[in-house]
């Protein structure tokens, strides 16, 4: 597997690429109704505009009122961020857009499967490093390990790097969720 | 929910019909096919809903547009699955560049044959999503009461657009329970009628001090009902400050009116455009800074203080930053704003006011829309200036266009003194919109002189429609501004391209007074100036549609004119740009841009 270093803006998600001069970037919560299309709905807002995503993470997270949280990571100018928030508020099935990044503090975290084939004392060596980053080995075999990391994306991507030399097989990312500090609600 | 009585229940395509019943609806402008036919067979069984019978589901996207543009009422589309939804989409997406309130019904094969490639088949719900405000699949029919209401209130509140429903066929059939409409509100989607007050005291601060004021509105203010253009009248007299307005805008200030500087924008007049750029207050009514009114971003009304009302966010500080931004509905807006101005001791700085009106009648006094006349040929603008005429003294009329170089010499030369009688396809700039549109049109206001001032080439795109007029008695006047030539195409050509016309001429054209004729319309053909005001009374007192035919000078262009890529003092006069240097009138830099 071909990883370069800072491996994450070689995946799917295309994240954390350096920043143009001007951008910047913002994580955004949005709450939606969990109707069909909706997440197609957002994704086509992106893509039809031209605005950039970095990470996004879907999931319903009220089953009984059928909402589901999306968490966006994007970047742009801030009259081009702006316009996003704007285009996303007034969508039909979106409740409510909050940009985490301005917004006061907030905490983000991604979850990595990592795999990694190896032995001898690439093996040790590789269980060393989980001690070190606190990731949980979630599957053995006598030739392999799948670990799993909670952190904020350069700490996965640090962790990624320091596997490749030790026989890294495969990587999986959820992408960015995010919340905010602090006892208040989105 | 509310527990509802068994005589509720109903088959989808009677729920269909039913709901249209309650939400009002008069008028359905479709054609059927497959995957509709349960609800065209509910349509046959009742008299209260009128079905117009299209010639081509575009036609029926504009007509309903028409409809709609012209009564401020949603304009109702039916049309059936696969081919019959691709074809409304060109329709949606005008409707939803110009904010116009549409409900597309369309036909889907049945539940359990979506996704097998049936035939008939499209992703209808995928195909027009970036094309509605918003759309929706009904997989029950216990569903779909309740989503037919919500797409009304959809289409009709905030920022009006075009909503779509997908009814599956075997929904149609299937039974389920009918819910009247409530005083329905999704609870995501709440737009923001009144403006924030601190906002609208800080506009009317701006225009307190301002020494060059300007109102720029466009066409939020037609949306937003009658009621929002009286008030823009209202307080355009209050304040004495001039104002100008977008393509679709047209009629909010009356162009009678002593304020009123034309149109603006890319073939907006000299005055208009020069007040634009040296004013130092423009107050934003209901319009989003497209890129025809801008001209070059960064040389934009440079040295003016912006105020922007609209009832959508995300068209504020899209392209221009707002200094003072207010979302809301104009209507209500205005409706403070006038309060608040009054309130405050109605004040002005009346002698820079004075001043700048001085500038103004200087800049009005240029007469950019002026043009050597002939006496042998008919000139495009001649012409439309005598329709105009014509059009004014008979009264009560309502004018669509094509799109195109006619386009704007119908905007700039016919004056409009009340909103909701100028139809046209701004955003989108849809050829072929017109015709159908005037259908539309007449179908709602039976007893009026209905226009479509066109080319020959935009007509050609929609012109089956003629039939449609034909058969329930509508009778449109369809007023061709005949150059053989893509008129605008070509002018971008000559200034742009070299003068090499590439595939802007027209070969081949149909003889226009045979195939009205064949229609079962009235031909009309005329090409010299003498004639035309015999013609043109002769094609307003016939009742039956015409085509007329007006053979006009071939290689006129369209000025005045902001090149693309230019600012508005940068704009080209006819009288600027002749025959030796035309060639060289725009930079190349321009042409990249559209």
């Amino acid at each position: 597997m071909e990883l370069k270093r800072g491996s994450s803006s070689h995946s799917a998600y295309h994240l954390r690429p350096a920043l143009k001069e001007g951008e910047e970037r913002r994580t955004l919560a949005v709450l939606v109704d969990n109707e069909s299309g909706v997440l197609a709905r957002v994704i086509g807002l992106f893509s039809g505009r031209g605005y950039n995503i970095e990470s996004l993470t879907v999931a319903e997270t009220d089953h009984t009122g059928h909402r589901s949280r999306i968490t966006v990571v994007t970047t742009g100018t801030p009259m081009v961020l702006d316009q996003i928030k704007a285009q996303l508020e007034r969508m039909i099935p979106v409740h409510r857009v909050r940009d985490l990044t301005v917004e006061g503090p907030s905490v983000e975290r991604e979850l990595a499967l990592v795999k990694v084939a190896n032995a001898g004392d690439l093996r040790v060596e590789a269980l060393r490093i989980r001690d070190a980053f606190r990731a949980q080995v979630v599957d053995a075999s006598l030739e392999s390990f799948v670990f799993e990391l909670t952190g904020s994306p350069e700490k996965i991507d640090a962790f990624v790097d320091l596997m490749r030399p030790l026989g890294l097989v495969d990587v999986s990312r959820t992408g960015v969720a995010a919340i905010s500090r602090g006892p208040g609600e989105m | 929910m509310t527990t509802t009585p068994k005589s509720s229940t109903m088959t989808g395509a009677e729920i269909v019909i039913k709901s249209l019943i309650d939400q009002g609806v008069e008028v359905v402008f479709g054609y059927p096919g497959g995957a509709v036919l349960p609800i065209y067979d509910e349509l046959f069984k009742q008299n209260q809903i009128k079905h117009i019978l299209v010639r081509h589901e575009q036609g029926a996207t504009h007509a309903a547009e028409g409809y709609a543009r012209s009564t401020g009422k949603p304009g109702v589309v039916l049309v059936t699955s696969g081919p019959g939804a691709t074809n409304a989409v060109t329709g949606l997406q005008d409707a939803l560049m110009d904010s116009i309130p549409l409900v597309c019904l369309t036909g889907q094969v049945p539940t359990f044959m979506i996704g097998n490639d049936a035939f008939q088949e499209a992703d209808t719900i995928g195909i027009t999503r970036p094309c509605t405000k918003h759309n929706w699949l009904v997989k029950d029919t216990d569903e779909l009461a309740e989503t037919m209401h919500e797409a009304f209130y959809v289409a009709t509140s905030g920022r009006p657009g075009p909503v779509l429903i997908d009814i599956p066929k075997d929904v149609q059939f299937a039974d389920g329970t009918y819910q009247p409409p409530r005083n329905f509100k999704p609870k995501a989607y709440q737009p923001k009628l009144k403006g924030d007050t601190a906002d609208i005291q800080a506009a009317v601060e701006l225009m307190e001090g301002a020494k060059k004021p300007l109102f720029y509105t466009g066409g939020g203010v037609i949306n937003s009902g009658p009621h929002a253009s009286t008030l823009l009248r209202d307080l355009v007299e209050a304040t004495g400050f001039p104002i100008t307005s977008t393509l679709m805008g047209l009629g909010a200030y009356p162009a009678s009116g002593d304020k009123w500087l034309g149109m603006l924008g890319m073939h907006g007049t000299y005055e208009a455009n020069w007040a634009m750029h040296d004013c130092d207050v423009m107050v934003c009514v209901g319009a989003r800074f497209d890129d025809r009114i801008t001209g070059r971003l960064d040389a934009f009304a440079p040295n003016s203080k912006k105020i922007h009302i609209d009832i959508d966010p995300s068209s504020i500080n899209k392209n221009v930053r707002a200094d003072v931004p207010i979302v809301g509905d104009v209507g209500h807006v205005l409706e403070d704003m006038i309060r608040i101005f009054r309130a405050r001791g109605a004040k002005t700085e009346k002698t820079a006011v004075a001043k700048w009106w001085d500038q103004i009648d200087e800049w009005r006094g240029g007469k950019c829309l002026d043009f050597l006349n002939s006496e042998t040929l008919i000139k495009p603008q001649y012409a439309v200036q005598r329709l105009a005429d014509a059009m004014v003294k008979h009264g009560d009329y309502y004018v669509t266009t094509e799109v195109g170089q006619h386009q704007m010499w119908a905007a700039q030369y016919i004056p409009f003194d009340a909103p909701n009688r100028w139809m046209t396809s701004g955003g989108l700039g849809t050829m072929g919109y017109g015709c159908p549109a005037a259908v539309g049109v007449q179908v709602a206001h039976p007893d009026s002189l209905v226009v479509d001032v066109a080319g020959e080439a935009s007509f050609m795109m929609t012109m089956q429609e003629m039939s449609t007029a034909i058969q329930y008695g509508l009778p449109i006047k369809i007023f061709i501004l005949n150059n053989e030539r893509l008129g605008m195409v070509r002018q971008w050509q000559q200034l742009l391209h070299g003068e090499r016309y590439s595939s802007s001429y027209s070969e081949a054209l149909p003889d226009f007074v045979k195939m009205a004729e064949a229609f079962g319309c009235v031909g009309l053909r005329c090409d010299k100036p003498g004639d035309l005001d015999g013609a043109i009374d002769e094609m307003i007192n016939v009742d039956k549609p015409v085509i007329f035919d007006c053979l006009v000078e071939k290689h006129e262009n369209c000025f005045p004119m902001i090149p693309s890529g230019k600012a508005h003092n940068e704009m080209l006069l006819s009288s600027s740009v002749s025959a030796d240097n035309i060639g060289d009138a725009i930079k190349s830099d321009g042409a990249v841009l559209v």
